[in-house]
């Protein structure tokens, strides 16, 4: 099933390139000059089949990214944890980005795109720590990017930068401000990591950015919407059943690589299939429940939190309280994007251990 | 000596007759008589839910299934609405015993009802949604915008969100627009529902939100009055204060709610009056003050469509 899924992957793979270079030859057909021109072909070349390089590799996201990319075209990884059991074409380097010596990588490699996917998000992590690696870390990054002209840049943020709250249109547009750091402290990095992103996109015009704003990635990956749906019994807060959106993490490694198709650029939500209440998802997956009043589940977790008996931290209890849902169709008509996991696939990814 | 306790063998023989007369006399008398009296019941209840549901009750449901069948996106769910529709229903039907004038006049598709609100809680909301789906060909469901601190209460948002209520944003309105749901916009807000008695039946100020939404989309607005609702519960006066203090919109003073037993709303006689479509063309970005004569204009519609229905009426409770 899965094998399969991955291989009608591969096939409209092979057709994409070619919308993209059309998209790109209406653009050129603008009346520029000789000299210009070679250069775009030149440039257009390299960012259709350059290296990629990715950072945080390493992660589950990652590892399924590089997976797929390797096949294709040239992909760096860089993070500071090792890679077991790599595909032998991947060129990895175990570096903290934060050093001088990773620039190397941007200085040497003539390299189509950076996708950086290195945002820490571990909830038990020192902050300080936290904030330096993901803000440092991403300010060295831009730097190197343009510094040596990387001709792309993605970065997966997350449809959490915008914050449950309970005024929260049902879908929220790219446009609307970033709450999402409000009355959680832990999403302010990447709250600022976006932000980071979107001024870079503007200050580098010549350099194609893009931010994809993923809902709950659901899958394989250790990140807390999988965590919270793969506990035996779920508790969920009495009285509250937000409508949620989730996303197959393969799902998201298409937009990814629909991003890096040339001529792409800005700032796109990224949902998979059709939102669900929260009750009608656990039911899907057959998990018990326990509805816990918000004021004791908050007090509760709290102690467990400081017990170091829990990954939850109290404030993403807002995530099963409230709305925070996207409106995905400037993804759906700008990079051509569709959800190919349904919502029972999607669910049922975290349960799925097979293919880590 | 005392007797011996009988061993268990001859209880059973001493019990034996009696247990046959008792099974005897059960099946000659009292199952065929429960079985009448719950037969009598059903019938009962059946002619009763008939009366009040409507005949193709059943049928408006299934509608209602095959519309929002691949899943609601703002997560209307037909079950419970189906339920809450069913209990409104004998509110519309027989404790209110609601008139509808002019359904006839509700445009296919996206339409705007834009509405008096009165009556403390907002049972004028439910009685045009369950008039729109068990009155109106073909059934129709109303979505309405509520408050947003709705949002934060414990099973009410749950219950409105099934019920296809959404969070009052103009994102929303826009969104339910574009998807040709029926809209039911209360523009006096807070401020009309806890109106004092005194000041009954005259329109409060009109927000302008709705009217730029109407020209921005192209959606026809269908004004309608709802008289009836003012009586039900009768307000002495708002205290503000302990309002904000509670984070709550408005603390209406209404006496009757102290008195045990009087906590039901008054059983008025109920009337609703749908005015004819307008339209409304233009800038949806024009001035407040072009903006508001338009919304003037529909607020003049209703506050008529309110006196005709007031100067028709004899009576408040039949």
């Amino acid at each position: 099933m899965k094998e399969q899924e991955l291989s009608s992957g591969v096939l409209t793979r092979e057709e994409e390139p070619q919308e993209g270079e059309r998209r790109r030859e209406e653009r050129r057909s603008g009346g520029r000059r000789e000299a210009d021109r070679s250069h775009t072909e030149i440039l257009l070349a390299r960012m259709q089949s350059g290296p990629v390089a990715i950072t945080g590799i390493c992660g589950r996201l990652g590892r399924r990214l590089a997976r797929q990319l390797h096949r294709e075209r040239p992909v760096i990884g860089l993070d500071r944890r090792p890679f077991p059991d790599r595909p032998k074409d991947i060129e990895f380097h175990q570096i903290d980005v934060r050093r001088k010596k990773a620039q190397d990588i941007f200085r040497q490699g003539e390299l189509a795109a950076l996708v950086h996917l290195g945002v820490m998000h571990d909830p038990r992590g020192k902050s300080e720590e936290h904030h330096s690696w993901n803000i440092s870390g991403f300010q060295k990054i831009l730097e190197w990017v343009g510094r040596y002209d990387v001709p792309k840049l993605v970065l997966i943020s997350s449809s959490n930068v915008y914050g449950p709250r309970p005024d929260n249109p049902q879908f929220l547009s790219e446009d609307v401000p970033l709450l999402g750091g409000g009355s959680f402290s832990d999403m302010r990095d990447l709250v600022e990591l976006d932000m980071l992103a979107q001024s870079f996109f503007w200050k580098r015009p010549d350099i194609e950015t893009v931010i994809l704003r993923p809902s709950h990635i659901l899958g394989t990956v250790r990140n807390a919407p999988s965590n919270y749906l793969r506990l035996k019994v779920v508790p969920t807060l009495m009285g509250f059943d937000p409508m949620i959106q989730v996303v197959h993490q393969d799902d998201v490694v298409q937009a990814i690589r629909l991003a890096l198709e040339p001529g792409v650029r800005g700032v796109f939500n990224i949902a998979g299939p059709r939102p669900v209440a929260l009750s009608h998802a656990l039911k899907l997956l057959g998990r018990a429940t326990l509805p816990l009043p918000h004021g004791i589940a908050r007090r509760g977790i709290d102690r467990l939190w400081r017990l170091r008996m829990t990954s939850f931290p109290a404030p993403e209890l807002d995530f099963i309280r409230y709305v925070c849902m996207v409106d995905d169709s400037r993804a759906r008509e700008q990079l051509g994007y569709e959800p190919r996991f349904d919502l029972e696939q999607t669910l049922r990814a975290v349960d799925d251990e097979r293919w880590v | 000596m005392p007797d011996r306790a009988p061993s268990p063998t001859q209880l059973a023989t001493l019990l034996r007759p009696l247990i046959r007369r008792a099974t005897n006399i059960a099946a000659r008398d009292v199952i065929p008589r429960a079985q009448q009296a719950y037969g009598a019941a059903r019938e009962g209840f059946e002619a009763a839910t008939v009366r009040i549901l409507g005949d193709d009750f059943d049928a408006r449901v299934a509608e209602l299934r095959e519309r929002y069948q691949g899943g609601d996106p703002f997560g209307l769910d037909p079950d419970t609405a189906k339920l809450a529709l069913g209990i409104v229903s004998v509110f519309h039907r027989a404790y209110f015993r609601t008139e509808v004038h002019g359904l006839e006049n509700v445009p296919k598709g996206a339409v705007l009802l834009v509405a008096n609100h009165s009556g403390q809680i907002p049972i004028d909301g439910m009685i045009i949604g369950a008039s729109m789906f068990l009155d109106h060909d073909p059934p129709r469901v109303i979505r309405a915008m509520v408050e947003k601190w709705v949002q934060t209460l414990p099973w009410v948002n749950v219950l409105f969100r099934s019920l296809g209520q959404v969070v009052g944003v103009p994102e929303n309105c826009r969104r339910l627009l574009q998807d040709g749901e029926a809209i039911l916009v209360f523009p006096e807000g807070t401020r009309g529902i806890s109106k004092p008695f005194s000041r009954r039946y005259r329109l409060a100020d009109f927000g302008l939100g709705f009217m730029r939404l109407a020209i921005e989309t192209d959606t026809p607005i269908v004004p309608v009055a709802v008289v009836g609702a003012e009586e039900q519960y009768i307000n002495i006066g708002n205290l503000g204060g302990v309002a904000r203090a509670v984070g709550i919109p408005s603390a209406p003073i209404v006496p009757q709610w102290f008195i045990p037993g009087l906590q039901m709303p008054l059983p008025t006689k109920y009337r609703l009056y749908f005015g004819e479509p307008m339209r409304f063309g233009g800038d949806a970005d024009d001035d407040d003050s072009v903006i508001g004569e338009k919304v003037e204009l529909v607020r003049q519609t209703i506050q008529a469509l309110v006196d005709r229905g007031l100067a028709e009426r004899e009576a408040v409770f039949w």
